[in-house]
């Protein structure tokens, strides 16, 4: 039954609570702005689709950067042009949720080029609408990727050229070429008829995702009367004159027939059979070391910090590996340098009893350093009451702080004893779980023969590991 | 003014005059044209939209013109309104 009343869609919040100022009703979007008009149809599609509960909606940089002051969905705000890539994890991660990723032209098309083709091509399941008003919005109306040739902006006052500027760029067109899309439209906002057009195509990207059918794009020509510096109605004029002109509507793809319809994925991380979908070891108890650790080392953050070529960061991904096969929830981090051999490097390792949030740690609970500009610069970052580790054959002063436990091994010394100084990453280790206990050495020893390619080293490591908790122990 | 309710005889669009930014996007694409502009300025310090009381259809085309979520509400013949 076709509605009798059409009014506010209840996927928009009931009270823009969000917005600062006093108003909690209007949206923030200039008179006649083609982004009102697209929620619009959006929340109108999620409420009738039945999907308001399912969906993400990642918000641009642009000037629906606030969109999550309006619709009720799940809303993600994320970096400028990164919306497809954090749509496909959305997607990754929770199968069932309707994942829109919306974005504008200096979004999708500048600087966010590569993501959208490079998600395109994957075929993510996941939905985007991308709002071509041939212009930058938000910052004051300068060139986007899709402004017309002629087309005066903040940036081409004397209208775009070729030869300067590139031709306008037709995202439709190009991603169409590619193998990966199910469904590539390009509609407008300019006309009742249009706009319902519009209303159909987005209904359809959204209906095809929830069939998981794959990668859908709409684009739809939208006014900005305020970047193109004319009042609403005559924008209408431009757009049929120029934009339209230019931009072909249509379909571009759709072979949604060929990509049918499929049942949602089992397995949802976060659903009901979570534990099923991952397996925790079941001889669990006997991996995990004699003793368990005392309060303050459990739960433990890590940074390792040296320089690249020591192994910092196979020191971390062995922990890691160790902690996960303990059944600990774990996460690890890289970082290089810009350099390969010499610069610095430094991983961040979390291993926890709970699920970790953010595997970032920006404040320590335990540094390993192996170098002085290491333990110079992340020293000041350790938490109070935390651990440090560092290498005295190659550190030679000692900690600053004092509201922290410090033990120093000769860690490259002893390496050096056992035949080759590369090994010290190893004592490192071994100390760390000799003085904290947090996990078992036959662990370690499991762990280094799933992350040691070469297996004539795994010798010389387990001898540096046990060394390593020797000390460790010593300095309990 | 009187509040009507009840089952309605007749298409009507209710526009809410503090929620119009007078982009008249509604006023041009109304195709019984009875949408005005009125002379009174809301708070926001514009002229808002303003229906003209009677020859609405219902056809909706205001509502998805209108870039606003709560300026305009169109109960269609038949429509229940509190
Ligand atoms: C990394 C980064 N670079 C540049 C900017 C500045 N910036 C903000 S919005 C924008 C362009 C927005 O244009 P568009 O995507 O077309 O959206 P619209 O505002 O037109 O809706 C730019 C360049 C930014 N916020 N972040
Ligand atoms: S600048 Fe353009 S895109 Fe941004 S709110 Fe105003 S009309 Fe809309
Ligand atoms: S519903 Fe149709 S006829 Fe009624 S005011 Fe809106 S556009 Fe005009
Ligand atoms: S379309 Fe909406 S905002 Fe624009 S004039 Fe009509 S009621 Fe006002």
């Amino acid at each position: 039954m076709a509605s009798k009343i059409l009014k506010k869609p209840d996927s928009f919040f009931e009270s823009f609570s969000r917005r600062s100022g006093p108003d909690k009703v209007s949206t923030h979007y200039c008179p006649g702005c083609g982004h009102g008009v697209l929620h619009k149809l959006i929340a109108e599609a999620a409420d009738d689709l039945g999907i308001q509960d399912r969906c993400v909606f990642i918000n641009p940089v642009g000037c629906s950067v606030f969109a999550y002051f309006y619709l009720d969905f799940g809303n993600i705000q994320v970096a400028h042009g990164r919306a497809p890539a954090v749509a496909t994890a959305v997607k990754r991660v929770h199968p069932h949720a309707i994942v829109i990723s919306y974005q504008g032209d200096g979004d999708l098309a500048a600087i966010g080029g590569n993501n959208i083709l490079q998600a395109a091509n994957r075929g993510e399941n996941i939905t985007v609408f991308f709002v071509n008003n041939a212009i930058y919005g938000m910052t004051g109306g300068q060139l986007a990727p899709t402004s017309l040739i002629g087309q005066r902006t903040a940036t081409t006052p004397r209208g775009r050229s070729a030869e300067n500027d590139g031709y306008p760029m037709r995202v439709c067109e190009l991603l169409a070429t590619l193998e990966g899309p199910t469904y590539i439209e390009r509609t407008s906002l300019r006309t009742p008829k249009l706009t319902q057009k519009t209303r159909k195509a987005i209904r359809k990207a959204l209906q095809y995702q929830m069939e998981n059918r794959g990668f859908s794009l709409v684009e739809i020509l939208s006014p900005c009367p305020t970047g193109w510096k004319v009042d609403p109605v005559k924008s209408l004029d431009w757009m049929e004159q120029q934009l339209e002109a230019y931009f072909q509507l249509g379909v571009f793809k759709d072979v949604g027939d060929e990509r049918p319809a499929k049942a949602d994925p089992e397995r949802d991380l976060w659903s009901a059979n979570y534990g099923t979908a991952i397996d925790l070891p079941t001889d669990l108890d006997a991996k995990l070391p004699e003793a368990s650790p005392a309060p303050k080392y459990r739960n433990p953050s890590l940074k390792i910090a040296g320089f690249g070529g020591q192994g910092v960061l196979l020191l971390g991904y062995t922990l890691a590996e160790a902690g996960m096969l303990s059944g600990y929830h774990v996460t690890w981090i890289p970082s290089y340098g810009p350099e390969m051999r010499g610069g610095t490097a430094n991983c961040q390792v979390g291993i926890s009893e709970e699920r970790i949030g953010s595997p970032i740690v920006s404040n320590p609970s335990v540094l390993i350093a192996t170098n002085l500009p290491s333990m110079d610069r992340f020293e000041p970052e350790i938490r109070e009451g935390g651990l440090l580790l560092y290498d005295r054959s190659l550190i030679d002063r000692k900690p600053n702080r004092t509201d922290i436990e410090s033990i120093a091994i000769p860690a490259t010394s002893v390496a050096d004893e056992l035949g080759n100084s590369r090994a010290a990453n190893m004592v490192m280790l071994g100390a760390y779980i000799g003085k904290t206990g947090l996990l078992s050495r036959e662990s370690v020893m499991e762990a280094l023969d799933l992350v040691i390619k070469r297996k004539n080293l795994i010798d010389l490591n387990i001898k540096a590991i046990d060394k390593g908790i020797e000390y460790g122990r010593g300095a309990r | 003014m009187a509040k009507e309710t009840g089952v309605l005889k007749e298409a009507c669009v209710v526009i809410d005059a503090e929620e119009c930014k007078a982009c008249y996007l509604c006023v041009h694409h109304c195709p019984q044209q009875v949408i005005e502009v009125s002379e009174g300025i809301n708070r926001k310090g514009f002229h808002p939209a303003r229906y003209k009381g009677t020859g609405c259809t219902g056809c909706g085309i205001c509502f998805y013109a209108c870039p606003e979520p709560s300026a305009i509400t169109v109960y269609r013949k038949g429509a229940v309104k509190q």
